[in-house]
């Protein structure tokens, strides 16, 4: 049941491709075909550069089903550089080390596993930056 | 548009009910809201409720509660909101009452949780957040909550210990309801030294999910001094939505649904704030509570929470909140919360509430969120005297 709709979001989940509205110039993530700035019609796509910000941040201790073998694990809130927020996953990093503010960059990693099959969903999640510049 | 009236209220504890089915438990808050309405027919039914499908394994909750509450054949249904599923419902009630197509309609809220194991619990619950792009992502509502109020701290400068204030006064406040969850005091301590659910968010601060039903009996008000001497009337009614995910807000600081849907209450109500005597808010977490208070006109942005800390919001404060212990104490039987806001704020209007009486209560605010603020639904309630 999840097969086509895991199909249907790979361009978001592992190039993180929006759309940029023609009319206001916004960027739009994850894209809708609407533009949220100014309601007009918006369906061109824009592949972002996964580079941004944590804006904020939390480390979940009891998880929903599904990911309780990750805990614990940081999601946050990153603000693209390109200006939308996306919410993802945090990796390769502590959480006590996390910081509102660090610079992040997008890597793609699995994000979790599904039932008995076990097919694995492959997303992206966010890693410090090391170099704010490239 | 005509007005219209709360004359019956019904609810059940709230808690584990294990011996109780969804729809038994809505039955016995509908029967006691009919039985205190002293009504003798209702025109339709309908029934607040968030994860009947997904939790209790019953939709269709319409036909399913009207049957067992002994209104077959009125019509009746299901109404969805996530955690706002409740005053949805109170909404639409009203609106079928206003517009003149019913007389007499029964709003009930009602979730069942216990039929399923915690985890999946709270999979369920955060259907209400954005499937695609936030809970794919290990993201629940209170992970969201707190990503909210590490933000909050961030730029406001609080500390996690300053929240306690909501907690230890919803606490104090269910103490004397006897329909609440936890009805025993917590202190600062106690809340600064508990278990964390999704850091910054802990076990004393997070709202608990649990079973429960609660039911109003509306009618137009020139139609309730027949059944009632104290009549509460439905001042005012209005709804706003969000953007779903909490990542394509404007501001993720500032709960934008609950500001307009408050406004266009006060608007039509004719009151502002300053007339409101007391406020049930949706205090999921400590965060949210400083949110609606800011939203809906009682705090400048950033000082929700100094307000909790100044004493403000308890019974004898400028604006008493969680009055019989809100969300976090009378526990969030999700989509019954709206409807338990609504029971709670009539017995404060009738005076009846006890030892938790507001002095004087005249003017009660219940604002009902959904999920992280995408659905806001305000009330504006008027008592008798
Ligand atoms: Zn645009």
């Amino acid at each position: 049941m999840e097969l086509p709709k895991n199909w249907r979001l790979r361009k978001q989940r592992y190039s993180m491709v929006g759309e940029i509205c023609e009319k206001c110039g916004a960027r739009i993530f994850p894209p809708r075909d609407v533009c949220p700035e100014c309601s007009k019609p918006a369906a061109t796509p824009y592949t972002f550069s996964g580079k941004g910000t944590v804006y904020s941040y939390a480390t979940v201790f009891q998880a929903p089903k599904g990911f309780e073998e990750y805990v614990p694990y940081t999601v946050a809130m990153v603000k693209l550089e390109e200006g939308p927020m996306v919410a993802a996953q945090l990796t390769d990093v502590d959480h006590d080390e996390v910081k509102i503010g660090m610079p992040v960059e997008m890597v793609t990693r699995k994000l979790y596993e599904e039932g008995e099959e076990g097919l694995i969903v492959y997303g992206y999640k966010f890693r410090p930056r090391i170099h704010k510049s490239n | 548009m005509r007005e219209v009236a709360i004359i019956g209220i019904g609810q059940t504890k709230v808690g584990e009910h294990w011996e109780k089915s969804l729809r038994q438990l809505a039955a016995e808050a509908i029967l006691a809201a009919i039985k205190d309405a002293k009504i003798e027919r209702v025109d339709l039914l309908y029934v607040g409720n968030m994860l009947s499908g997904e939790v209790a394994d019953q939709e269709h909750l319409g036909a399913a509660v009207a049957d067992f509450a002994g209104l077959r054949t009125v019509e009746a249904y299901k109404i969805e909101a996530a955690c706002a599923s409740g005053a949805a419902a109170l909404r639409q009630g009203y609106i079928a009452v206003a517009g003149g197509l019913a007389d007499f309609v029964v709003v009930c809220g009602v979730e069942k949780v216990t039929d399923a194991p915690n985890p999946d619990v709270l999979a369920a619950l955060a259907l209400a957040t954005d499937g695609e792009y936030e809970r794919a992502h290990g993201l629940s509502l209170i992970a969201l909550n707190a990503i909210i109020m590490r933000r909050y701290m961030h730029e406001y400068g609080y500390k996690q210990a300053d929240f306690a204030a909501f907690s230890v006064n919803a606490h104090r406040n269910a103490v004397n309801n006897p329909y609440a969850m936890f009805r025993r005091p917590i202190t600062e301590e106690a809340f600064a030294k508990a278990r964390m659910v999704v850091e910054p968010i802990n076990l004393l601060d997070s709202a608990p999910v649990a079973d429960g039903a609660a039911a109003l009996v509306l009618c137009p008000l020139v139609m309730a001094k027949d059944f009632t001497s104290k009549p509460v009337r439905i001042a005012a009614s209005a709804a706003a939505t969000d953007a779903l995910a909490l990542h394509d807000r404007k501001d993720l600081l500032f709960l934008e649904a609950a500001c307009l849907s408050a406004k266009k209450a006060y608007e039509l109500a004719g009151i502002g704030p300053q007339d409101v005597d007391f406020f049930e808010l949706t205090d999921a977490s400590t965060v949210m509570a400083a949110l609606s208070l800011e939203a809906a006109g009682f705090a400048e942005r950033g000082e929700g929470v100094r307000l909790a800390m100044e004493g403000e919001i308890t019974l004898e404060g400028r604006i008493p909140i969680s009055t019989m212990g809100g969300l976090k104490a009378r526990g969030h039987p999700i989509g019954a919360t709206g409807i338990y806001q609504a029971v709670e704020a009539v017995i404060q209007l009738r005076h009846e509430a006890g030892e938790n009486q507001v002095r004087d209560a005249h003017w009660g605010l219940i604002q009902n969120i959904g999920g992280t603020g995408g659905t806001a639904i305000t009330h504006i309630l008027e008592g008798p005297d």
